[in-house]
């Protein structure tokens, strides 16, 4: 009998406690740099796009929500002719990230992408590139890998740095 | 005081009345939050008071659906109606301040008993009209808790009776004027507080609804505002239990400054808020449990009252 009157009594206790929620849209979420949001494309140090549109994202991808095709300009470089991802499939998992050899697919701490109609939802290519490079900054995968056109090899021109030697890279 | 026509009365009672029902699903969500550390609903209108509204335009957007397979049409639509009616009808004798109310009968307490026990029906018809194993159990749980507390209910009272000497409630408002009777029929109130919680189904004894159980009891089936008329009917039931309990324990309008309505209110309210501090806090008991508190403990606890009370009172008259 008294266990239940101290029940009511801690109970009422409990209205001049702290509350637990947070007053979403006036208090905005703690987002970790690492969250796994909006993805994004990004670009190279001096601008170029990153991708080499090599398909490992759409084949990563486990709901198929990535759509791309590939396309090469006048000096043999790859890149995607449209990259279309459909945000209303996408399940943030990061798979893609993980793929892609040229860090140009990234996810950001941002969620809050809500639409009234569901084709809106669907990013082109022109919604997904931002101006920088993302979480990379100095990182370009060209200086890195290096690339060969027409009598020359990779790392041969002047003011070329020679590809770095994967077996070296090995720990 | 001059005390207005009762046909002000009735309206006035009649409107704020049903405006207490729809703003207790407000106030309720709203309490609980607060005893949850949570906020509740604020977002619609000054402090969410407009959710009240977003809720009726919702509730009457819903489908009204009658099974096809219920056993009477017909007793499935009116239950619902039932319960609003007698706990509506139980108002008519609820004086709310000198002169404001609609029939002071000089059998008030009786008539509200018997309009509480009317009020049965409207569950067990809904259950069986439903045609539905798990509204045919809340049905059956309903009839035998509200009439298992039924009894213990109306025995509570009588010391109230005994001491104010009438079953008038504005008599036995008047009967207060030195000391509230909460104090010499303190185990009355209590047991009168867990009989109108029982009687109200509300929590910790809801169990004729008890979701974890029986789905949702014996409105498994109601849908769009034959389920509303049950809520409201539910909300406009503890109203009435709270304004009872004000009236025969705590003086009704009587207190300093304030003027008597206000008093009123001050305590229905009080009494509200308690009622929903208890679904905050307690569980629900076992079915075995209820009907053996209401049998072997609430019972002769009242009786006892009873005894004791109509021997004091003859030691004092006699």
């Amino acid at each position: 009998m008294f266990g239940i009157a101290r029940t009511i009594w801690d109970i009422f206790l409990h209205g001049f406690r702290r509350r637990v929620t947070r007053q979403y849209p006036e208090q905005p979420a703690y987002l970790p740099p690492r969250w796994r949001g909006r993805i994004i494309l990004s670009r190279d140090p001096d601008g170029g796009e990153r991708c080499v549109a090599c398909y490992l994202c759409a084949i990563a991808c486990p709901v198929d929500c990535i759509a791309l095709q590939a396309t090469e300009d006048s000096t043999g470089r790859r890149y995607p002719e449209f990259f279309r991802i459909n945000f209303s499939r996408c399940i943030f998992c990061g798979y893609c990230e993980e793929a892609c050899p040229t860090y140009a697919i990234q996810l950001t701490p941002d969620f809050e992408m809500s639409e009234y109609r569901r084709p809106n939802l669907v990013y082109e290519k022109e919604d997904l590139l931002i101006a920088g490079p993302g979480k990379y900054p100095g990182y370009n995968f060209w200086r890195v890998a290096g690339v060969s056109i027409g009598g020359k090899d990779k790392g041969e021109a002047e003011n070329e740095a020679p590809p770095a030697d994967l077996h070296q890279l090995l720990p | 005081m001059i005390s207005p026509h009762p046909i002000f009365s009735l309206v006035g009672i009649l409107l704020v009345v049903l405006g207490i029902a729809s703003g207790l699903i407000w106030l309720e969500r709203r309490l609980l939050a607060l005893w949850q550390d949570r906020y509740g609903p604020n977002r619609v209108g000054p402090f969410g008071l407009l959710q009240v509204l977003a809720d009726m335009i919702k509730i009457f957007a819903k489908e009204d659906w009658v099974p096809p397979f219920a056993t009477s049409k017909v007793i499935f639509v009116l239950a619902p109606a039932v319960i609003i009616l007698t706990v509506l009808m139980s108002f008519t004798v609820i004086p709310v301040a000198p002169g404001i109310v609609i029939s002071d009968l000089n059998i008030g307490l009786l008539f509200f008993l018997a309009m509480s026990s009317l009020g049965v029906y409207s569950i067990v018809l809904a259950g069986w009209a439903s045609n539905n194993k798990y509204s045919l159990l809340g049905g059956l749980r309903a009839a035998a808790q509200m009439l298992s507390y039924e009894v213990f209910m109306g025995l509570s009272l009588m010391g109230v009776v005994l001491l104010a000497g009438t079953f008038r409630l504005s008599g036995i408002v008047a009967a207060q004027r030195r000391l509230w009777f909460v104090v010499p029929q303190f185990l009355g109130f209590l047991l009168f507080l867990i009989a109108g919680l029982a009687e109200t189904r509300r929590l910790p004894f809801d169990l004729p609804e008890a979701e974890s159980e029986l789905v949702a009891g014996f409105h498994s089936e109601y849908s769009g505002m034959k389920f509303g008329m049950f809520f409201v009917g539910e909300y406009i039931g503890i109203t009435l239990i709270s304004a009872m309990i004000a009236i025969l324990f705590f003086g009704g309008w009587r207190g300093p400054l304030l003027p008597p309505l206000v008093w009123f209110l001050l305590k229905v309210f009080v009494f509200l808020g308690f009622f929903i501090l208890m679904r905050a806090s307690l569980p629900r008991p076992r079915f075995d449990q209820l009907m053996a508190w209401a049998w072997k403990l609430m019972l002769p606890l009242a009786l006892g009252n009873l005894l004791v009370t109509g021997a004091v009172v003859l030691a004092m008259h006699g």
